[in-house]
């Protein structure tokens, strides 16, 4: 059977219509970080641990010396899919769109979309740079983008 | 000292309803209720310690459960870790009465998903709360996490989507000898490669029915189950816990069963080789394939090749889901209490066509909450007296 040839805008990732992000008092930096264009990630004064998401103690050695530091925003995709039924809106008329974990160059592995491309396109290993999608909330949405 | 042996499954009920518009969950409980103390020749007043969980029912479920059946229990468990509870429950049941805290358990399930038209594996959204920030603007659903796992399965070890069909395939055709399983008509490999896809790679047939239905288990000392109606299905083993796969670099193909079944295995002195058949939550084909892996039965990585050859249906080296599972029986949401059922069915031999032959040990494994993201396993062994 002849594959169905679609004109290349078509093979663009709609824009998704991100729900808005809320935070509190331990998850603040994150959402701050985000809205100034950065990917803020915490590491553990006392052992060195790198971890998301944003919490109160290490969960290594459960230690409450906990700081804030500026990631690269740069990763891969460790695992995606390609979402084609969610009948929950904003994202039904988002459909299909690209649900992944990447796994940033510090370690940590965050949920999130891959947009500005082909869904068909995105592959586990795939560099990916993150993107920021303003919120109305005046927050900012990561998500990432083929590096 | 451990419980391994005193404690049993002595009553068991599986409610025949697919569709029960006119029904409400507490009526569907009560109902199961019913239906497993007549089988082991109990009745409620016999009953003093209380376990159930539903999609609906809050902190406070329990209680009004308990009023619903006028019932004043001296242990209550309203533990929800989701579709898993109800096999958590029947350790908590043992533990509970092991303890001296009550003698005669039951635990109770029921739920109108189905005629609520609960879109449960493609509808529900995250919450607005800080914590579900970190989900709730992706579009993250149920099939979705799932997929993330069979992805990535594949990627590492080269699982085919035919090898994840032969799953669904087989549990239909274990449905087509359940009188009361809801999809009955057999399907090959090609149909579920066929069935639109709905998150990469997960096809439609890959994915759970969405029913109603409920059920229930009494559960006591083995030393008065002996006492009662029906053969004596006594708890050998039992483990629990949870995975989170979101702090810093975490192993998503490793999920809670490799902990609870662990735990499970080690109680009970039983080995792989003695297990006669299992009941394994299929959510989705990709749930069963990484839980045989995580339950020891194959090496990691050797899931996709375990699942071919007739190797996981009936008459062959390990059924699985003699009843046709939630891919085609029944699956109102949280499906762990028919795990339980099939198995003591199984090991009672009262099963007709379906029956495992000579079945005497059984396996059985509940995953709650959703792989890929947080979640709950609950794993017991459990063995014909």
């Amino acid at each position: 059977m002849a594959k169905e040839v679609k004109h290349p805008e078509r093979l663009m990732a709609k824009e998704i219509r991100h729900p808005q992000p809320t935070f509190d008092e331990e998850t603040r930096a994150y959402w701050e970080g985000a809205a100034r264009g950065e990917v803020v990630l915490q590491r553990c004064r006392e052992c060195g641990t790198i971890q998301h998401r944003p919490r109160a103690l290490c969960v290594s050695c459960f230690s409450d010396s906990i700081e804030h530091f500026v990631a690269s925003g740069r990763g891969q995709v460790h695992t995606f899919t390609v979402t084609r039924q969610n009948q929950a809106p904003p994202f039904r008329e988002a459909c299909p769109y690209v649900l992944a974990y990447v796994e940033l160059e510090e370690g940590p592995r965050l949920l999130t979309n891959i947009v500005a491309c082909d869904p068909e396109t995105v592959r586990i290993g795939m560099p990916v740079q993150v993107d920021f999608a303003p919120s109305e909330n005046g927050l900012a949405v990561p998500r990432f983008r083929p590096a | 000292m451990s419980l391994r042996g005193q404690i049993a499954i002595a009553g068991v009920h599986e409610h025949p309803t697919r569709w029960a518009p006119d029904k409400s969950e507490f009526q569907i409980m009560a109902e199961s209720a019913r239906g497993a103390l007549a089988d082991c020749g109990l009745d409620l007043s016999d009953v003093d310690g209380l376990f159930a969980a539903s999609m609906s029912m809050g902190a406070m479920g329990i209680v009004s459960l308990a009023e619903y059946l006028n019932l004043k229990p001296r242990y209550l468990d309203g533990t929800n870790i989701g579709g898993s509870s109800f096999v958590s429950h029947v350790t908590h049941a043992a533990a509970a009465i092991h303890a001296g805290l009550c003698d005669v358990a039951l635990v109770l399930y029921g739920s109108t998903a189905a005629s609520n038209r609960l879109a449960i594996g493609t509808g529900l959204g995250g919450g607005r709360d800080a914590s579900a920030s970190f989900v709730s603007p992706y579009g993250l659903t149920t099939v979705g996490s799932y997929a993330l796992i069979a992805q990535r399965h594949m990627h590492e070890y080269g699982t085919t989507s035919e090898q994840l069909a032969e799953i669904a395939v087989t549990m239909r055709r274990h449905a087509g000898l359940n009188p009361a399983a809801k999809m009955r008509a057999p399907i090959d490999v090609q149909d579920v490669l066929d069935s639109r896809m709905i998150s990469d790679p997960l096809h439609l047939l890959d994915c759970c029915i969405i029913s109603d239905g409920g059920g229930a288990v009494v559960v006591t000392s083995t030393e008065r189950a002996r006492d009662l109606a029906k053969p004596v299905v006594r708890i050998e083993g039992c483990g629990e816990a949870v995975c989170h796969p979101e702090i810093a670099r975490p192993d998503l193909l490793k999920i809670a069963a490799n902990q609870s079944s662990e735990q499970a295995f080690r109680m009970s002195g039983v080995t792989h080789d003695d297990i006669d058949l299992c009941t394994i939550y299929d959510s989705f084909t990709i749930t069963v394939l990484v839980t045989l892996e995580n339950l020891g039965f194959c090496k990691r990585g050797e899931g996709g090749s375990f699942v071919e050859g007739g190797r996981i249906g009936l008459g062959g080296e390990l059924p699985i889901n003699p009843d046709g599972g939630g891919l085609s029986s029944n699956h109102p949401g949280m499906r762990g209490i028919f795990l339980v059922i099939e198995a003591v069915h199984q090991l009672r031999d009262e099963c007709a066509e379906r029956q495992v032959a000579g079945a005497r040990t059984a396996l059985v494994h509940g995953t709650g909450g959703t792989l890929g993201v947080a979640h709950s396993g609950a794993t017991l062994i459990l063995a014909r007296d």
